[in-house]
């Protein structure tokens, strides 16, 4: 184990006991990064923790997660995380479930249970069976749907605002200004798996290998310089070093100020001037103001 | 007819009225979600009969933000951020448990540096969360100046942690592979000059109250808990600790450099509020001594990951190298993959187990976050622990499990 992560020993023939221990509960198990998960039926869940915390000095139920799937059948998993203190081990439980079909409770067994399975229910609607106390406990009162489901839209359904024609707090369908976006970014990233023909003599670089990053003597040197002697300043045209200009008769018309080159020159000012009849000609209706 | 308030001041009622006799049945009121006491939107639904407690009903989810359904629609580094708004009094430990949990999932490696760096900072996060738990504990039971005194501590500590990572609070500042910015040998000399005055302020405002008779019958002998029953009800940390087991998972299962550290492990023997708050206080002393064995042995070298396909090249380098500058572009647009599976990696923060159920399925989005704050258990126990009791030890036993809403409602 390279990773910091934090340090759970192999338990020793445990996966093997554990398995022949709580017999026909027993679907599958895989013992992935150093964590030990087993699937069980639902039928066996309880029986299955009770030898867990009984045989195999699980005393803690840490925590229950629930997990979707829509693409399968029973699209939810449930999976419970135990912690034994005195062997210093974590293993995880794991069953699935559909909307309808209840899950066992595990009230019974810990009090915590409780909460953590009214956790799941309200995020992913799955059913408790022996929790007697099976209410919505993270989303609000009189929430409908279940919002870890991956078929819930992030934004949700209804957004709430403080009404000061009603004096109350009223429900609306959501209405977003902007879409809410999402780029999909998948791509490979580390080229194709297929050889181009000339490519023979080139090694394929490993997956994960670091980049050839530049070697640390070659970082950027950054000098203090000694300030120049004299400090560059532009104060006239001349000094800009552009030389002289080529056209001396287009410099000195760009230079005039725009006032000035309104009047003298017709070209360019006729998208500005065409809208306005005459400028110079006083208009007649000008000075009877008053008078309409 | 009997009217209501025939009933209420004294109608004859039962076999011997007496003058001035009241009935009084069990009676429900409704505490929070607004209260100064409640640490947050809390609200408790207490039956009561007469003052004692008869029932509790603790309705959280009025902070719920949806952090876990959000995390699946970010990037693992878009979703870190995240954390930092779970526990708000200990950012920093709140992202340790995400960074180890997508490093064991991807098989980092992390420099060592990195390493001493983010227990340095998640010890300073411990000493800054229990400054304001432990003050607020005290004013909750009636005594002022302490709290007053723990909150200039922990504006040390805040300060400290804008000088690491630039932000009083949301620090964003562990990242998947090391840490985002190394800590320069000011900043460290500056935590260990502060590592040698803190102690005197905060051991001056804890004699106020550790020994203070007041103090202790607000606290001793109120919410106990049982071995069994802390075992039963998922406790961990400070509150399994003061309930006799002297269980910690940075001595259990180390992670990072905690096996090379040295501390020891406070328990209590009551299990009661006021071993929670001494198991808390010691604590703090521990970690101290842990920061001041950081700064010891932190050694020179790298601040992250040398894998360009996880950790982003230093700008500098960027402006030199193509690859570095595809890297950057890459991790901060796609972002990178994490194989597909599933770990649940707990760690230690100042409340207790802090743990991250991650669910990869092989893209650059986790498909799924679970997050198991230590508050929802805790508080779940609430019911049992405050059975029997007055009315005003209500606080006491919400100060004492530490209570935070942003991570118990997510």
């Amino acid at each position: 184990m390279s990773s910091p992560a934090p340090l759970i020993k192999e338990r020793e023939g445990f996966a093997d006991a554990f398995k022949v221990a709580i017999g026909s509960a027993y679907v599958t198990h895989k013992d992935a990064v150093g964590e030990l998960t087993f699937t069980v039926t639902r039928e066996g869940l309880v029986e299955a923790a009770r030898i867990a915390r009984d045989q195999f000095d699980y005393q803690q139920l840490m925590e229950i997660a629930g997990v979707d799937y829509p693409e399968r059948a029973e699209r939810f998993e449930v999976c419970y995380h135990f912690l034994s203190i005195t062997a210093n081990h974590r293993v995880r439980l794991k069953v699935t479930a559909d909307e309808e079909t209840p899950v066992p409770s595990l009230t019974g067994l810990w009090p915590v249970a409780g909460w953590l399975e009214r956790e799941v229910f309200d995020m992913y609607g799955v059913v408790f069976s022996g929790n007697a106390d099976l209410r919505r406990i993270l989303t609000d009162y009189g929430f409908e749907g279940h919002p870890q489901r991956k078929d819930f839209p992030l934004t949700g359904y209804v957004e709430l605002r403080y009404s000061e024609a009603e004096k109350r707090v009223v429900y609306e369908p959501v209405s977003l200004p902007q879409d809410f976006r999402t780029f999909d970014f998948l791509m490979p990233w580390d080229g194709p798996e297929y050889r181009l023909p000339g490519d023979e003599k080139a090694v394929p670089q490993a997956p994960g290998a670091p980049s050839p990053a530049p070697a640390a003597s070659a970082a950027p040197k950054v000098e203090a310089k000694a300030p120049p002697a004299q400090p560059k300043t532009t104060d006239t045209p001349a000094k800009t070093g552009a030389g002289a200009p080529a056209n001396k008769e287009a410099t000195k018309a760009a230079r005039k100020p725009a006032v000035r080159k309104a009047a003298t020159s017709g070209g360019k000012a006729t998208a500005k001037a065409a809208p306005k009849p005459a400028p110079k000609k006083k208009s007649p209706a000008k000075p009877a103001k008053g008078d309409a | 007819m009997t009217t209501t308030l025939d009933f209420m001041v004294g109608a004859p009622q039962g076999d011997k009225p007496t003058a001035g006799d009241q009935t009084v049945s069990n009676y429900t009121i409704n505490f929070g979600p607004q209260h100064p006491a409640a640490h947050g939107v809390l609200r408790l639904i207490m039956e009561l009969d007469g003052e004692i407690v008869e029932r509790v009903d603790p309705h959280v989810g009025l902070l719920h933000r949806g952090t876990e359904k959000l995390i699946e629609y970010k990037t693992y580094a878009q979703a870190l951020p995240y954390f930092d708004r779970l526990d708000y009094c200990s950012p920093m430990c709140m992202e340790h448990s995400y960074v180890l949990a997508v490093e064991k999932l991807l098989g980092l490696e992390v420099p060592l540096r990195a390493q001493y760096i983010r227990v340095l900072m998640a010890e300073l996060t411990r000493i800054s969360n229990h400054m304001l738990n432990l003050g607020a504990h005290i004013m909750d039971v009636g005594a002022m100046t302490p709290n007053l005194w723990l909150f200039e501590v922990r504006e040390d500590t805040l300060q400290l942690y804008e000088a690491v990572s630039g932000a009083r609070m949301h620090a964003n500042y562990f990242r998947v592979g090391g840490v985002h910015q190394d800590i320069p040998p000011k900043v460290l000399d500056r935590i260990a000059t502060w590592l040698d005055t803190f102690p005197k302020i905060f051991e001056d405002a804890i004699s106020l109250v550790a020994d203070n008779r007041i103090f202790k019958q607000r606290n001793v002998d109120i919410g106990t808990v049982s071995k069994e029953d802390a075992l039963a009800w998922g406790f961990s940390g400070p509150m399994i600790r003061a309930a006799g087991i002297p269980w910690d998972i940075r001595r259990a299962q180390p992670y990072e450099v905690y096996d090379r550290m040295e501390f020891d492990i406070p328990v209590g023997t009551r299990g009661d509020c006021y071993d929670r708050f001494m198991v808390r206080v010691e604590e703090v002393r521990q970690s101290a001594r842990i920061m001041r064995q950081c700064l010891k042995e932190i050694p020179e070298g790298p601040i992250g990951s040398l894998d360009r396909k996880v950790f982003p090249p230093k700008r500098a380098e960027m402006k030199q190298s193509m690859e570095a500058l595809i890297h950057h572009f890459k991790l901060y647009t796609e972002g990178y993959h994490v194989p597909a599976g599933e770990v649940y990696v707990a760690t230690e923060s100042p409340k207790g187990e802090f743990g991250v159920y991650l669910v990869a399925d092989g893209t650059n989005k986790p498909y799924r976050c679970k997050i198991r704050p230590t508050a929802f258990s805790h508080l779940q126990a609430m019911d049992f622990m405050m059975k029997g009791h007055m009315l005003a030890d209500t606080t006491a036993v919400l100060s004492a499990i530490d209570v935070v809403f942003g991570e118990c409602d997510r």
